[in-house]
């Protein structure tokens, strides 16, 4: 071992071999010059992602400037937060260690935790968000997507992280109230519910315009019903425990389900019998949602993670291979007019503050701040391990969006925009969208009817036309990219509903588990309100949880609908809503991390998280104001509302894009909705923060306050911190294995030995 | 040919896969109860199943958008 009397070895008992290694040793001239390559080589990377213009931007750059920017993040600013703010005691037993019961408290090795946190933190998000801002050109998606997530998202998680494990795995909501105090904790409960609610209702939408007018898509998704059971019901009575087993086979029934997909759509019953209008799919959806809140777990949920988990580290990493082989071209403009402008179809508003909104998992994602509190900090082993799990989790998440966002850009920007702009504006034909895509001035060679039917022919759709939502865009570029590599032209269609088919089943895994998760929080909210009520805190009381059910699923089924049926484009109204909701659940998490970081006396560091904050306040308030506030129609809600209520009240029965009165009034009753609860979130979160900086000002002028942290309890177990092991820590390792033979206390371990 | 190196390679593969899923949960909590609680009743993997999954009826997870 180099330099070994920089290296300091902690014991908490002097019989057994050290619990931490503290190295304050250099780096090696090896690995510096290792970085310093690193570095030179994203800053070519993103010198020619914001230099070179026109024809020659290759997406493999965009990895290239990704993956660097990673590496040097995490190894010196994750570095930086982590001896200033995280200050990790690897002597301090975690709660894993602590409470260990072999079931939710249990030491996980960090491989494992990782790639658990990470498959509960990817979703549909990091997808969805970043196809839509292709609208506004490469460029400002890029510098978000990557330096949010250094600067934002990343320290989001690994602070709530951090906070969590020194709090025996306490909730967000949980925190928030003993750390801001009861008023801010009451809005930051309400806060999450109702977020919660808008997300589910957002992300059935996604599916909802992925699956309707789509036989191929219902059938094969509507299949991975009956393989969830049939799943099921083998782990439970024909083979209990063979989880890998089990998923090996769903999967193969998964793909069987999609190349059946495409026999079943080819036959006239088939087509007559799948094909399904949008109000109809939603209905369905809305069925599951309940059903999935009802049913025992092991019958639904539990398999349909496993195929999804699968899924999702299988064709991330498929779509990863896809763009390194494949290295397609951009045909996005580095910045488009719309970003100046404010006024692209697939969204409306500005580059500021609309951009941060519409991407928001991939680069900073609230919800995460739900994941990380409660399920990863019970299984970690040592507090040292959060960086590689919570910050370099967060980072893969942001390379998955990457991956999103360049397969977007690769698309011929006409068929990107005749798929993202509403009906009201494209005219549903081909004919029409070609008409409307032409008129954009997106340079290139015009689009004609043709080529807009070919492409919808190419993936096995009746049309592409204004296939709002991100999903259809994603599985159409991802089926260009594959396609050109694997199994050709021929294979399109294939990898086209390959792809529809993982985002739907990752998206309705977060519909069912969020409903579930949201009838708790209802149940444990009635039943905290006492008298009769109380009767709601049983879980196992059916009635209560059918009650439940029923109110959750009104509530994201009502605001489904309406989106659905809007006659101004559900995708385009309610995605900035969706984008908001998450952001403020991030203001929110940033808030007490910044509070507590205050409390603990650590206020020169208070920036880390700090800045953040302030930056997110500023995009979501920016945001929610002009929503509300805004006297133009296509921005702001209420000025729609008023435009639309002026109309009636004239006695029109025609109006902008509604086409009867009806359609009139719907769109009043909608703006309504959605301008009420740009207001509801905009207040909860400014009680948040006004809470939190009352608690940051007292605790300022006391120097410190004290926290609700855990007292320590001395560490009696060993494990590495990052991903490979120094020398030192194998040293160590070794010197367990030596003293565990000794004293004859076997611990399970992994093969290739920590 | 050297069949080790394959060998280690798969054992490794599934060790990873079968812990993120979960299903070395099992074994990791019997040998939990071996070392701590030795006079302990050590549940069939069928029953460790159906009490976990009555578990996660109760207290459910959330997943990410």
């Amino acid at each position: 071992m180099r330099s070994p009397e920089l290296v300091e070895l902690v014991r908490t008992d002097p019989d057994r071999p050290p619990v931490a290694v503290i190295d304050r040793r250099p780096m090696t001239t090896g690995k510096r010059i290792l970085f310093a390559v690193i570095a030179l080589l994203a800053a070519t990377a993103w010198a020619l992602i914001a230099f070179v213009r026109g024809e020659s931007v290759n997406g493999a750059y965009f990895v290239v400037a990704a993956v660097g920017t990673y590496v040097i993040a995490y190894r010196f600013y994750a570095r930086l937060i982590e001896y200033k703010v995280v200050r990790p005691r690897d002597d301090r037993a975690t709660p894993a260690e602590q409470y260990e019961n072999g079931r939710d408290f249990a030491p996980t090795d960090r491989r494992v935790l990782f790639g658990h946190h990470f498959a509960a933190i990817a979703g549909a998000g990091p997808l969805v968000g970043p196809v839509l801002a292709a609208q506004m050109g490469y460029l400002p998606g890029t510098l978000w997507i990557i330096i949010g997530a250094v600067l934002a998202g990343c320290v989001q998680d690994y602070l709530v992280l951090w906070m969590s494990t020194r709090r025996r795995g306490r909730s967000l909501g949980q925190m928030i109230r003993e750390e801001i105090g009861t008023v801010g904790g009451v809005a930051g409960i309400i806060g999450v519910f109702v977020i919660m609610i808008i997300l589910l209702a957002v992300l059935a939408l996604v599916v909802v315009n992925a699956l309707a007018e789509s036989p191929w898509g219902v059938f094969s998704v509507g299949l991975t019903i009956p393989i969830a059971l049939f799943m099921g019901v083998y782990l439970r009575y024909l083979r209990p425990g063979k989880v890998s087993e089990v998923s090996l086979i769903g999967v193969a029934l998964l793909i069987l389900a999609i190349v059946a997909g495409g026999w079943v759509a080819d036959t006239p019953w088939g087509a007559e019998t799948f094909t399904l209008d949008k109000v109809t799919v939603a209905w369905l959806i809305i069925g599951y949602g309940f059903l999935a809140s009802v049913l025992p777990v092991w019958l639904l949920l539990a398999p349909r993670d496993y195929l999804s988990t699968f899924m999702k580290v299988g064709t991330i990493m498929l779509l990863a291979v896809g763009v390194i082989v494949a290295q397609p071209q951009v045909h996005a403009p580095a910045v488009s007019s719309f970003a100046i402008e404010g006024n692209g179809p697939a969204f409306a508003g500005a580059l500021f503050p609309f951009l941060f909104i519409t991407i928001a998992c991939g680069a900073l994602s609230g919800f995460h701040a739900l994941i990380s509190s409660g399920t990863t900090p019970k299984l970690v082993q040592k507090e040292s391990q959060l960086r590689l799990i919570g910050y370099g989790g967060m980072l893969t998440e942001s390379f998955v969006a990457i991956m999103a966002l360049v397969t977007a850009i690769s698309i011929d920007q006409h068929l990107y925009f005749t798929m993202n702009a509403p009906a009201a504006l494209t005219g549903g034909t081909p004919e029409t969208a070609a008409a409307y895509v032409n008129g954009l001035g997106l340079g290139g060679t015009p689009a004609t009817a043709g080529d807009i039917q070919g492409a919808a022919d190419a993936v096995g759709e009746e049309s592409i036309v204004s296939r709002t939502g991100g999903a259809p865009t994603l599985a159409f570029g991802m089926a260009q990219i594959l396609g050109s590599f694997l199994g050709g032209s021929g294979m399109i269609a294939f990898w086209y509903h390959f792809a529809i088919m993982f985002e739907a089943l990752f998206i309705l895994t977060t519909v069912d588990a969020g409903t579930r998760v949201a009838r708790f929080m209802l149940s444990d909210s009635l039943g905290n309100l006492g008298g009769p009520l109380r009767k709601f805190r049983d879980p196992s009381w059916r009635v209560g949880a059918w009650v439940c059910s029923v109110v959750v699923c009104g509530l994201w089924g009502a605001i489904l609908l309406m989106g659905v049926t809007d006659p101004l484009g559900g995708i385009n109204t309610l995605f900035p809503l969706f984008g908001i909701a998450n952001q403020l659940l991030a203001a929110m998490a940033l808030a007490l991390v910044t509070c507590v970081v205050v409390k603990k006396g650590y206020l020169k560091w208070a920036w880390i998280p700090g800045v953040p904050l302030v930056w997110d306040l500023a995009v979501t308030l920016t945001a929610s104001w002009q929503k509300i506030f805004s006297a133009d129609p296509k921005l702001g809600y209420w000025a729609q509302h008023q435009a639309f209520r002026d109309a009636r009240d004239a006695g029109e029965t025609t109006f902008g894009t509604a086409a009867d009165p009806a359609a009139m009034d719907a769109v009043i009753r909608n703006t309504f909705i959605q301008g009420t609860l740009s207001i509801v979130f905009a207040g909860l979160v400014v009680v948040v923060a006004l809470a939190a900086l009352w608690v940051c000002v007292r605790a300022i002028r006391a120097g410190s306050l004290p926290t609700s942290e855990e007292p320590d309890v001395p560490s009696k177990i060993f494990a590495p911190s990052g991903l490979v092991p120094t020398d030192a820590e194998r040293e160590v390792a070794a010197e367990w294995d030596a003293w565990e033979a000794e004293h004859g206390e076997r611990r399970e371990k992994a093969p290739t030995h920590a | 040919m050297d069949l080790t190196t394959p060998r280690r390679a798969w054992r490794a593969l599934t060790w990873y896969v079968t812990g993120v899923l979960g299903e070395s949960d099992y074994e990791r909590y019997v040998a939990h109860l071996r070392r701590h609680h030795p006079d302990a009743r050590v549940p069939t993997v069928r029953e460790y199943w159906r009490e976990r999954h009555a578990e996660q009826d109760a207290n459910p997870g959330a997943r990410c958008c």
